[in-house]
């Protein structure tokens, strides 16, 4: 049996210490197969994406028991092949791409990283891959858009080839028209690259499109985890995500 | 009823001098505002935040405004100077902007910020100024005002952030508010309650709102009557709940492009602009042939 992608076991995340410690997520279990796209939804505060940067190694304040197909993690350091296994994109493409590097910069220096050669034909590649185009190669990022921004974010990501992406509220920061592009663009790499999703986001009807399975965070706790056969339905049990729903207002909106 | 329209503009444009040339950022638009939620939807770009800080006369130079009416109550404000701006400006319209983060001055409590912004529109004593600041705190249903009063931004959540902005500029009882995306910064769950303290109070008080947003399905919920901007001009104006009657293709395509819970899809439909709809002739009737309150 192949284990599954990401597996998560009694992850407790906190910050501070007594008597200011804040736990963030209180012992969440989650696992997620391979090819399998999981979406955690919640409220800011909820400890979502706290689970999502506790995963990356940006947190090294948790317990539990981690892994990321088959191999454990420890602490807060990551090993080369745990990156080229797990890329993570941010929520704010206006934040996360250095100003003054240029799209190529920030390709090849990922790549050099990842200690992967031929690397002028995998940028062209990367920026075919992800919608852009050769002629972006040498822009900076106050040349481009915010759907171009993140798309260049998704780039970086694949340029290590990982099977895991970590994606904290991928298209929040940008329009609904963009948002429609992103999400398309994910859909088409996820099954051209074979790739796992594990989305962050608080918007259902964006997990409710992009995802098999989530999961409902409150105050650090999963409440509920559930198909999204079942959120379409309506079918979800606690009474939570039941008025997540009804706000999101995503159900018969038009009407 | 048959009052005259809060606001009423004709022919509105923003340019901003560029290496280009001139950018327009709105090119002109009309629309009157009565005692109705006016949504103003559109794409980051779109000309929506710039029309709505031109009406506050807060576009600062190079920038330009120019319209061929723009009155509030029969009164030109077009370009007035900034001293008469001023008695204007938080008084009579005021304005909600998108993060109280940025917004709210941190280094002063909660309370002072809010008597020190009253007090400057109202002549009325230190004391009178604290308790309309507790009352304003409590219409925005903040339970415990007299904590809040004393507190610092950083203190407080967004979204009590965001009610503290809204008691602020209530406070002098304006008879117009503009919201420029006073909830994006919010989560859904405190967003409704945001949304429904301020309906509330822009119904009992019978305000003029003119909400700005990108969010179609909100401004559906929200909204008397929506104008559609694209590329500074305003493509359709349509009555809220008929936003998914929308003829013009821009419209549609906006809405298509929205996941939905109720109605799974492969892909989502992308909009495909046109450049005929920079410059084409406009679906939107004339925003003078529909005022709400009548001319």
């Amino acid at each position: 049996m192949t284990p599954p992608m990401l597996a998560i076991r009694d992850l407790n995340v906190w910050f501070g210490e007594p008597p200011d410690r804040v736990d963030a997520v209180k012992s969440a279990d989650i696992s997620v197969a391979q090819g399998e796209s999981f979406g955690l939804v919640g409220e800011s505060g909820s400890g979502k994406s706290t689970i999502l940067r506790a995963v990356a190694g940006l947190i090294d304040s948790w317990s539990g028991d981690l892994q990321v197909a088959g191999l454990k993690v420890r602490g807060a350091r990551r090993d080369r092949q745990f990156f080229k296994t797990v890329q993570m994109v941010f929520q704010d493409p206006y934040a996360s791409l250095h100003p003054r590097h240029s799209v190529d910069a920030v390709l090849s220096e990922t790549l050099h990283l990842q200690g992967i050669g031929n690397v002028d034909q995998r940028i062209n590649k990367l920026l075919d891959d992800v919608g852009l185009g050769r002629s972006f190669r040498f822009r900076y990022p106050h040349q481009l858009s915010g759907g171009q921004r993140q798309r260049v974010a998704i780039a970086r990501a694949l340029a290590a080839e990982p099977r895991l992406l970590l994606l904290d509220e991928p298209t929040s920061a940008l329009d609904v028209s963009v948002q429609a592009e992103i999400l398309n663009l994910l859909s088409d790499l996820r099954a051209e690259h074979d790739l796992t999703y594990l989305m962050v986001t608080h918007d259902l009807a964006v997990v409710g499109h992009m995802c098999d399975r989530i999961a409902v965070m409150q105050h650090g706790r999963l409440v509920e985890e559930l198909p999204v056969a079942d959120l379409r339905r309506g079918a979800a049990k606690a009474e939570y995500t039941r008025g997540l729903i009804e706000a999101s207002g995503s159900l018969g909106a038009t009407a | 009823m048959t009052d005259a329209p809060l606001l009423s503009v004709r022919n509105l444009r923003v340019t901003f001098p560029t290496r280009q040339g001139l950018f327009q950022a709105v090119r002109g638009i009309d629309f009157d505002l009565g005692r109705e939620r006016l949504g103003v939807v559109g794409e980051s770009g779109s000309g929506k935040s710039m029309t709505g800080r031109s009406v506050l006369g807060l576009i600062r130079p190079p920038g330009r405004v120019e319209a061929d009416r723009m009155e509030f109550q029969g009164q030109s404000i077009l370009n007035l100077s900034e001293r008469r701006m001023r008695k204007i400006r938080g008084q009579r319209i005021s304005m909600v902007m998108q993060d109280p983060k940025f917004s709210l001055n941190p280094v002063m409590t909660v309370g002072r910020q809010i008597t020190e912004a009253y007090r400057l529109h109202r002549r009325v004593s230190r004391a009178d100024a604290h308790a309309k600041a507790i009352e304003m705190l409590r219409a925005v249903q903040i339970r415990d005002p007299e904590r809040v009063m004393d507190s610092y931004p950083h203190e407080v959540s967004g979204g009590m952030g965001q009610r503290i902005m809204i008691a602020m500029m209530l406070a002098p009882d304006p008879e117009i508010l503009i919201a420029d995306e006073p909830t994006s910064a919010l989560d859904v769950s405190v967003r409704n309650e945001v949304l429904s303290i301020m309906d509330n109070l822009v119904r009992d008080r019978g305000m003029g709102l003119i909400f700005i947003s990108h969010d179609l399905n909100m401004v559906a919920q929200f909204c008397d009557r929506v104008l559609i901007m694209y590329a500074g001009r305003i493509v359709e104006t349509l009555p809220a709940r008929e936003l998914h009657k929308a003829r013009h293709p821009y419209t549609q395509g906006l809405l298509a492009s929205l996941p939905r819970l109720d109605a799974p899809q492969d892909r989502l439909p992308v909009l495909t602009r046109q450049d005929s709809w920079r410059d084409d002739d406009l679906i939107a009737p004339r925003a003078d042939t529909d005022l709400p309150g009548g001319l």
